[in-house]
């Protein structure tokens, strides 16, 4: 963990705070700073927005509607928002965000939402149910998240975590995460590392060095082992060196909460 | 040089049952009237083109004017789902919907294709995903040069795009800032083109960051202020979040969106705007 992480605690009692209050942060404090970030709508905007105004000044946020560095004073409300534009080092076409700047392998980090996830970090935001012709659930679909996922250099997942979004194999391949398992990466051709970092609202997981199955590595305050083992639809594998993630400070919760309330 | 039109008179002329129609805008510019002109025009069997089909073809598919989507992201932006479309791919109704599904980058490649004359586009995408195996139009073909493997993706080449923006002269030289997402792709791309704007004025001053597209690029230009709400035409309104949300309370029941097209767009017909097919929802 970087920055926020190493922030002096506040002395006296705790403060009180969410388990997406939570999960937020710690995804803010994944972020560093100068890094330049492609994020989707929805948890990566808010944790986002949030490290840029503590730990990551200069983190570039990239938008797929069209914006190069924006700097949005409240959360937007969707890739689009009038903000985005205004703020932006640069305003382009959706052709050129993709293009010129996705494909060739100038994002550091893709930051993506899920609908459901596998254990090699895939992601499906198309379809629930094995039938695509006849699904049980129709989702929006891909989105920018496909090539995100292949040509940023690597990914960080933020999804509230439950035994229903935590699946053994997602139903469809939206977006490649570890494909089968280690090496698929390579042998499909995606140039970026794939899912580098899982963040959820109970704690943290990486991909397995050798395997590339996503392991427990980090619990959120007041999280166990069981919580999450519970909360997973495959046999979650716990890192021998699983640590404890820092509650929020004062200062993460007090930024948040004014994005949040700047946004109504 | 583009004509100047009512906006009954440009969808009347220009959009036909059965054209590929697009209309694109990318969170911000979204023709929302010019959408709704076609409820009220009761046009059928299209199939819609377009990135994020987003509440304005939630409202085309609900009424039933669509057979095909053509799409890369279906969703109400910041708020859920689009319970219209999920309707019609779930359950058939008002009518069965068609679709062929792409990612962002493969949309915008086939509109860039499609403004360039050329049959179809190359991207690095898709690979490992299931898209492929569902949808036709994603193929392989191996760079002449490298041996590498791309995705080839066809052109998009609509018979009618509809864009909006904010300023047009009486030429009918077109001017739009901000977001501009795929518009002038999309304009170039299509056999005709009309374009809703917020004002026409008799000069274009120049602003930051603008695309202009001249008057004999563009078939016809319509005055239609507001013509993009809920969504927002830079310089002259704000996204309106709420409409969103309250979108998801309109087209999450079927009766509902039923009373919504009629008392809020069948209702908005004038006499002399009345063309086409008087039936309107089914």
């Amino acid at each position: 963990m970087t920055g926020a992480a190493s922030t002096t605690a506040v002395s006296g009692a705790q403060p009180e705070y969410t388990s997406d209050e939570m999960m937020s942060i710690a995804a803010a404090r994944a972020l560093e700073n100068g890094k330049r970030c492609f994020v989707g709508i929805g948890l990566p905007s808010t944790a986002a927005n949030v490290a840029r105004r503590t730990h990551a000044p200069d983190l570039v946020l990239i938008y797929e509607s069209g914006t190069l560095g924006s700097k949005p004073d409240v959360l937007p409300s969707s890739i689009g928002d009038g903000v985005l534009a205004e703020t932006a080092d640069a305003v382009i076409g959706v052709p050129e965000v993709f293009n010129y700047w996705l494909q060739p392998g100038r994002i550091d980090v893709g930051f993506l939402g899920a609908a459901q996830l596998d254990r090699f970090g895939n992601i499906n935001t198309t379809v629930i149910g094995d039938d695509y012709t006849d699904p049980k659930v129709r989702l929006p679909g891909a989105g920018g998240a496909p090539e995100i996922a292949a040509s940023c250099r690597e990914v960080f997942v933020v999804v509230r975590q439950s035994a229903r979004s935590f699946v053994d194999k997602v139903d469809f391949v939206t977006s490649v995460g570890h494909g089968s398992g280690k090496g698929d990466r390579e042998r499909l051709g995606l140039p970026g590392a794939g899912p580098t970092l899982v963040i959820t609202d109970l704690g943290v997981l990486r991909p397995d060095p050798e395997t590339a199955e996503l392991v427990l590595t980090q619990l959120h305050p007041g999280v166990e082992v069981e919580d999450v083992r519970a909360a997973t639809g495959w046999d979650l594998q716990i890192s021998p060196d699983l640590t404890r993630t820092e509650a929020p400070t004062a200062a993460e919760l007090s930024t948040l909460r004014t994005l949040k309330e700047a946004s109504r | 040089m583009a004509d100047i039109v009512s906006l009954a008179d440009g969808v009347g002329e220009l959009v036909r049952d059965g054209d590929v129609v697009a209309l694109e805008g990318f969170t911000h510019l979204i023709p929302h009237a010019a959408g709704q002109e076609i409820i009220r025009q009761g046009r059928k069997d299209l199939t819609l083109v377009r990135m994020t089909p987003d509440i304005v073809y939630d409202q085309l598919i609900g009424a039933g004017c669509a057979r095909k989507l053509i799409f890369s992201w279906g969703g109400n932006p910041g708020v859920g789902s689009l319970h219209r479309f999920r309707d019609a791919v779930q359950h058939a109704w008002p009518v069965p919907l068609e679709i062929e599904e792409h990612s962002h980058a493969g949309m915008a490649n086939r509109y860039v294709a499609g403004a360039s004359g050329l049959p179809f586009a190359v991207l690095r995408g898709y690979r490992g995903t299931d898209l492929p195996e569902h949808t036709a139009t994603i193929k392989w073909i191996t760079c002449p040069f490298t041996g590498e493997e791309l995705a080839a993706v066809p052109a998009i080449n609509p018979d009618v795009s509809i864009i909006h923006a904010q300023r047009a002269d009486r030429a009918g030289n077109v001017q739009m800032w901000g977001l501009v997402g795929v518009q002038k792709e999309a304009v170039l791309a299509a056999e005709r083109s009309l374009v809703t704007v917020e004002e026409v004025v008799d000069e274009l001053e120049p602003v930051a960051g603008q695309v202009v597209l001249p008057h004999w690029a563009v078939t016809a230009v319509a005055e239609v202020p507001g013509g993009a709400h809920p969504s927002y035409a830079q310089g002259y309104s704000e996204r309106d979040n709420a409409y969103y949300k309250y979108w998801d309370s309109i087209g999450r029941d079927r009766d509902t969106f039923r009373t919504w097209v009629r008392d809020e767009v069948l209702a908005g017909r004038s006499a002399t705007e009345t063309t086409g097919d008087k039936e309107g929802v089914r």
